[in-house]
């Protein structure tokens, strides 16, 4: 008796070149990422001073806190602004990032409306310094940076938060890409497994091609009904760019590069992450394994990263 | 177009990389093979643990009567592996100098006392348990030298060997009949003759072997103690042996029936007397036996230590009792590691912290499964209602962290108290929780309650629960701890497998599921 393919989904996996967690951690990111180099993209302080001083741009650095004292002189330091986001140098998965959208005479407008007093961002803050947010609960910094004013071209398609790209960088050449939008069940996140969607992007040309969401293809924002299929990212050759040249600046060879677009400033380097997640596959419907195992292959990998980026764009263009 | 070299790969190729470990996991696989393999056909360890099996504690009882002047007693000892193994054997000799010698095959235990007075007592004392008799090769071929017999009896014994070779075919049935012939109620003549002046057991037997000489069959005597629980003031049994051409063969000398009685301790071959008494009068030898029952697995170790292997010198059953307690719960934690790899990376389980379950499986060796769960969980939900409040107090980290530890240790106190008054002890048992990954639970699910949300905290609270209910189940397997504990070198071949499963690069089971959609099309 011939049992029935769909007995062995791991076979079909293998087919599509799907990535599992085990073989990313044992074949990619125990061979290509020196452990070495994780502090510097586990501070997300040390990954921005990097990115400044190689030219790479990011969300400019207001102000620093490192010591409870610090928190008493916070009210002052961000007296000159509006808008402003408050991270975790060591944060993972988007958790305890905390932004400010304006404030009142009662205190700060949290992105979701909702006002906080002075006390409580303060105790944010030392929640952050405790190393709440940190792996193993290991003392932190907490950084406060310009809020990023989020270019229009996502507004229909996302639910307040922060749309952003993430690129899969291996060995410095981009290797795949999905838009990650924020939607009301994500609370303005753009992690999918807290319920952003992700929306594959073909490297080639910068469209977007299907969404995922909740383990469901979907076509259009589940918030706002727009479509999220055939969107052209602008900047998406510099997006690129930015992507690639981050390799040289954390000196790991398997890395997720997220950004974000900003109105006036363009796209913005948000952090490297050297464990990125595998879901990027289910948004573009393609596994990964065919095209790092293409990378693997080749003889020599160019210097420069517009040559990398050229090559991403001929090597992994979607078929149409 | 200037180039760089692939330098971001850090380390070898997979290909050597993963023989390495497969090397590396055979060999130790192999180790442990070989060790187990050694214990158990060698050693004869058990591998189950309930086993039991019999051990018999047998105490010669020499008595004589000193007469003045040096005393010397010999008391022939029990030949060693016949039909049992000597687990140990000692003397209590007081005053007396002990020499064991050697005589002819047979040892023999030597007291010697200058000025003995009155009635003397030395013992002799001996464990033994059953084991099957390895057939040894008759070294020299016994032989019978012919006999002349006297005139009336010449023409008897020819007379009876005649009939009985007539209905027999070979010696061991020749032996029979005769012995059958021999232990009639009612006789001829000649029979009649033949058992003239016999008193005791040994005399017959000599007589039977008289007998059998004259047809030129090999035999000697052999002595037994039958071995019955409680027996006090027991003598020695004369038995009889004949020799086919090849091997030996027993026969009961007043039955015919051939073998040993079931319970039968070989003591040792030969009429010589079984006590030596130099300057003593009225030596006399009283056996007592005792039955002890043992576990197989302390048996085999017994028996190992007194053969010196020099496995057993590195056997847990050396160490004391307690730590030996200790250790059957240690030894169950590299199964629990294992489970818990299983579960991570072929099957995806979410839990908090990775070894947590592990931890939490072990208390619930005192609480059993259902109750400890319950306990777990309700500890985990007052926790939890208690740290929310506490989130509103905005308390730093550490004073936080202490406080939920001390906030769960006065439930622990609480629920003791509550089910003691209520009359049900198991609660009591919840003392044996390990607080600090009560404490360390409670606030990481309350961070993922608070950032995942309550769906994503229960699942890992769920899922937390039934890996530590898999890791108890596994880890208070009576069969596997017997087995853990009796060859620790088992471990070597849970880490192959470890180290296998650390280079498994397939899908979780649950990577599975969460990829289904691009099983659409």
């Amino acid at each position: 008796m011939r049992l029935p393919l769909w007995f062995f989904p791991g076979w079909r996996f293998r087919t599509l070149g799907l990535l599992g967690m085990n073989q990313r951690n044992g074949d990619y990111i125990s061979r290509y990422n020196r452990r070495r180099f994780y502090p510097l993209v586990d501070d997300k302080l040390r990954t921005k001073k990097l990115a400044q001083a190689a030219d790479i741009a990011v969300p400019k650095l207001y102000a620093q806190i490192e010591t409870e004292q610090q928190i008493h002189e916070l009210p002052e330091q961000l007296a000159a602004y509006q808008e402003f986001v408050i991270k975790p140098a060591h944060g993972s998965g988007g958790e305890g990032i905390l932004i400010i959208k304006g404030r009142s005479s009662r205190g700060y407008r949290k992105l979701s409306g909702v006002l906080i007093s002075i006390e409580e961002l303060k105790h944010h803050v030392s929640n952050i310094l405790s190393g709440m947010y940190s792996l193993g609960g290991q003392p932190d910094a907490a950084l406060v940076e310009y809020r990023v004013d989020f270019d229009p071209v996502f507004d229909q398609v996302s639910y307040q938060g922060v749309p952003d790209i993430r690129t899969i960088v291996f060995q410095g050449i981009p290797v795949m890409s999905m838009l990650r939008l924020p939607t009301r069940q994500s609370d303005g996140k753009a992690n999918l497994h807290q319920g952003a969607i992700g929306v594959g992007i073909d490297l080639a040309t910068g469209l977007t091609t299907h969404g995922v969401w909740r383990n469901d293809t979907v076509d259009s924002h589940p918030d706002s009904g727009y479509a999220i299929q055939g969107l052209q990212i602008p900047h998406w050759e510099r997006i690129l760019y930015l992507a690639a040249a981050c390799q040289e600046l954390v000196s790991l060879g398997y890395i997720g590069v997220d950004m974000v677009l900003d109105a006036k400033l363009g796209p913005l380097m948000l952090e490297v992450n050297a464990r990125p997640g595998l879901s990027i596959q289910l948004a573009n419907k393609k596994g990964l394994l065919p095209r790092l195992k293409t990378v693997e292959k080749l003889a020599e990998i160019p210097t420069h990263p517009e040559q990398r980026v050229a090559l991403a764009r001929a090597l992994f263009a979607d078929e149409r | 177009m200037p180039t760089r070299n692939r330098k971001l790969v850090h380390s070898g190729g997979l290909a050597l990389k993963n023989l390495h470990v497969h090397i590396l996991a055979v060999l130790l696989l192999l180790v442990s093979a070989g060790v187990v393999a050694y214990k158990v056909i060698e050693l004869k360890l058990p591998l189950k643990p309930v086993q039991q099996s019999e051990v018999w504690l047998v105490e010669a009882k020499v008595v004589y009567k000193a007469v003045g002047g040096p005393a010397k007693i010999g008391l022939i000892l029990p030949i060693k592996g016949e039909r049992h193994a000597v687990l140990d054997e000692n003397f209590v000799s007081g005053r007396y100098g002990l020499t064991v010698e050697d005589v002819q095959g047979q040892r023999i235990a030597q007291w010697a006392l200058r000025r003995p007075k009155g009635e003397q007592t030395v013992y002799y004392r001996l464990q033994v348990t059953p084991e099957a008799s390895k057939s040894k090769d008759v070294k020299s071929k016994p032989f019978s030298e012919p006999q002349n017999y006297p005139e009336s009896w010449g023409t008897a014994i020819t007379a009876l060997l005649d009939e009985v070779r007539s209905k027999s075919a070979d010696i061991k049935t020749f032996t029979h009949e005769l012995l059958i012939r021999l232990n009639q109620t009612e006789v001829n003549d000649n029979i009649k003759l033949l058992k003239e002046n016999i008193r005791t057991q040994q005399d017959w037997v000599q007589r039977i072997m008289l007998i059998l000489k004259g047809a030129r069959i090999a035999c000697r005597q052999v002595n037994l103690l039958m071995l019955n629980d409680g027996m006090r003031h027991g003598q020695l049994t004369p038995w009889l042996e004949v020799y086919n051409g090849q091997r030996w063969l027993a026969f009961n000398p007043d039955t015919g029936t051939s073998g040993y009685p079931a319970n039968a301790l070989i003591w040792y071959y030969g009429n010589q007397p079984l006590l030596n008494v130099d300057g003593g009068r009225r030596g006399q030898v009283d056996f007592s036996v005792h039955r002890q029952s043992h576990g197989m697995t302390q048996l085999a170790q017994l028996r190992a230590e007194k053969n010196h292997e020099a496995v057993m010198a590195f056997s847990l059953f050396s160490l004391p009792v307690q730590t030996q307690n200790v250790y059957r719960i240690l030894i169950m934690v590299p199964m629990g590691a294992l489970l818990i790899v299983m579960l991570r990376n072929l099957v995806g389980f979410k839990t908090f912290g990775t070894f947590m379950p592990i931890l939490i499986g072990m208390a619930f060796r005192e609480t059993e499964l259902l109750w400890g769960v319950f306990l777990f969980s309700v500890l985990v939900g007052f926790g939890l209602l208690i740290r929310f409040y506490l989130e509103y107090l905005r308390l730093l980290l550490v004073p936080r962290l202490a406080a939920v530890l001390i906030i769960v240790i006065i439930l622990m106190t609480l629920l003791s108290l509550l089910t003691h008054k209520l009359g049900i002890d198991r609660g009591l048992s919840v003392a044996l929780f390990p607080m600090v990954i009560l404490a360390m639970t409670i606030e990481r699910m309350s961070l993922v309650w608070e950032e995942h949300g309550p769906k994503e905290a229960l699942q890992q609270y769920i899922g937390s629960m039934l890996v530590a209910s898999l890791s108890f189940l596994l880890m208070t397997n009576l069969y596997l701890e017997h087995l853990l504990f009796v060859f620790p070198e088992l471990m070597l071949a849970l880490l192959a497998l470890t180290l296998w499963l650390g280079r498994y690069t397939g899908y979780r089971l649950t990577e599975l599921w969460r990829f289904r959609v691009l099983l659409r099309h």
